[in-house]
């Protein structure tokens, strides 16, 4: 078959075999995998748009609170100002990277470790103060209620249609993702982060471009969390806790840092290894556990170098049998 | 003619040690200038303050009669002080071709919105080309698509250099960029530091081989306890009696 389809359209044939595959899934899923769909779909949002913070070498802790942040601000706005989620949802993303810029100018004085735990300590601040101030966010139950988002005459109550404006919505965002990282900006994010002083020695200012990618990465991840809450109704602060940033932790390393889709790889193949787990309740944290172990220790260049691995491993076969 | 860089009156203090003491000189237009000493001289500390890596305790440096003190790496950078690193300081993981497009950021940077809408492609078009010339010149081009950690030596340090050059420096700050090179090496690595002088860059050369230094520059400064110890042409300098004792040692 690979002698049919010239190079150039191959890329093009995969989407559109997997937008295909993508429409017409979620009719052939029981209502709670259906959920699961819409969530996963969000996750990949997540964990692109950490990528892209992760560029210039600093692993952040405060990124489920960026989302958190986001997510607050649609649901509160919309909720309590009766303002419609299309103009909620882009605000989401604004607010969560003026947040990110705000806290750049402490977070950036650190590097490395410390600059984990500083975004660690900025996080929970954060996070802590929507469990203090119960008016307006709610406190530890947080806030129900939120409007779903209206057009014409579609139910997005429905998880269908809610499917498919995620599907949109998140799609959008990858690719605007993806040219970024592939364009001079993602050339430069690449150097601050091998060399920085040397970046710094032809004229990059390594604060800046730090500050940019922490800044849209979080503006992404904003957005994700307004689509996570308007679907839910709820947002509470133990959604964007400790416990969700170590999952987007997870999803990057297994998948793999080095390109661009090997943090989508590592959000779907987990999450859909979990959602299989569900019948075997008691031992599903046991064999999650496992499975990151064995993929820290065998695949250490994460689930995309797999193809690569099997292909020598192919040929190695190949050429003991000749 | 005013000098391309002013050193003037610059000092370093950390904690009790001068590190550098009053130190001023001047690069003219054209020139490739030396910096020597005996080690712990201070030269590596004027180097840093004039390049914005470190900021003086007093003084001042003017590059074309702008004051640069104090100012960042970056922006120092952008107004044409580009310097080299002494260790092999290089992109490791990249290829050699992407270490010098990174080079060119003065003239290819560009914005969130233009990127993500491919409005800046003809000045991507043209680093591009630039990073291409900067390649023949230092006669790197058929080694565009190696890494640069697979280089040996001596294109690693012309890489460096060659980074540098994408910037489009006037004035061309080198740090020891003879150090650990073999006679072959050396040799290669003066014709290039010639041939950059020729193309129009000023250069400030920091180095201990005095086989590379007397044959390329004009003027020399030696450095010693963080003091200007004299300042000539490579000849004067080597017939100084301070000058030789500072190197022999002795009391």
């Amino acid at each position: 078959m690979n002698n049919f389809i010239p190079a150039k359209f191959r890329p093009v044939l995969f989407l559109l075999l997997l937008y295909a595959g993508l429409i017409v899934l979620p009719h052939f899923l029981k209502y709670h995998q259906q959920d699961f769909l819409i969530f996963l779909t969000i996750n990949i949002l997540v964990v692109v748009s950490y990528r892209l913070v992760t560029l210039t070498g600093e692993w952040s802790l405060i990124h489920a609170v960026m989302m958190g942040v986001g997510a607050y601000t649609s649901a509160l706005i919309s909720k309590n100002f009766d303002i419609s989620f299309w103009i909620t949802l882009p605000l989401a993303g604004v607010m969560a990277g003026l947040v990110a810029l705000l806290l750049s100018y402490p977070l950036f004085r650190m590097t490395q470790f410390y600059f984990l735990i500083g975004s660690f300590a900025a996080g929970e601040a954060i996070r802590l103060s929507w469990i203090q101030f119960i008016k307006p966010f709610g406190g530890t139950g947080g806030t129900s209620a939120i409007p779903s988002p209206e057009l014409m005459n579609i139910d997005f109550l429905e998880p269908i249609p809610y499917f498919y404006l995620v599907l949109i919505v998140v799609s959008i965002c990858v690719y605007l993702l993806y040219r970024i990282e592939n364009s001079r900006i993602g050339l430069t994010l690449h150097a601050v982060h091998w060399k920085g002083v040397l970046a710094e020695s032809v004229g990059v200012n390594t604060w800046n471009y730090r500050t940019l990618a922490f800044v849209i990465g979080s503006l992404f991840v904003g957005i994700a969390g307004a689509l996570k809450v308007h679907y839910i109704g709820t947002v509470a602060p133990k959604q964007f806790d400790i416990g969700f940033m170590v999952f987007i932790l997870i999803w990057v390393i297994v998948g793999g840092y080095r390109t661009f889709y090997g943090a989508i790889i590592g959000a779907v193949v987990l999450s859909v290894l979990d959602e299989i787990l569900r019948g075997v309740e008691q031992l599903r944290p046991a064999i999650y556990g496992a499975t990151l172990i064995f993929f820290i220790l065998y695949l250490p260049g994460g689930l995309e170098s797999l193809p690569q691995k099997i292909k020598q491993k192919f040929r190695a076969n190949r050429e003991s049998a000749t | 003619m005013t000098p391309i860089l002013e050193v003037k009156h610059l000092t370093m203090r950390f904690g009790g040690l001068l590190a550098v003491d009053d130190v001023s000189f001047s690069v003219n237009e054209g020139e490739i200038r030396g910096l020597i000493g005996p080690n712990g001289a201070g030269k590596s500390t004027t180097f840093k303050m004039i390049a914005g890596f470190l900021s003086p305790t007093s003084g001042d440096v003017l590059f074309r009669s702008n004051n640069i003190t104090n100012q960042r790496p970056s922006r120092i950078a952008s107004a044409g002080v580009v310097r080299t690193f002494q260790e092999t300081t290089l992109f490791q993981e990249l290829s050699v071709f992407e270490n010098v497009l990174i080079g060119t950021h003065k003239q290819a940077h560009t914005n969130i919105i233009s990127a993500v809408l491919g409005l800046d492609r003809q000045m991507q078009n043209e680093a591009i080309e630039a990073t291409t010339e900067v390649l023949e010149f230092m006669g790197l081009a058929e080694r565009k698509n190696q890494l640069a950690a697979e280089l040996p030596l001596g294109l690693q340090r012309a890489l460096a250099v060659a980074i540098s050059l994408a910037a489009k420096p006037s004035l061309l700050l080198m740090d020891e960029p003879f150090a650990g090179m073999n006679p072959e090496e050396t040799r290669h690595m003066m014709e290039l530091t010639e041939r950059v002088r020729e193309s129009g860059i000023s250069i400030v050369l920091v180095e201990h081989n005095m086989k590379a230094v007397m044959g390329l520059c004009d003027r020399l400064v030696v450095l010693n306890f963080g003091t200007v110890l004299d300042d000539g042409t490579p000849d004067q300098v080597r017939h100084n009696p301070n000058v030789i004792q500072a190197y022999l040692g002795g009391g």
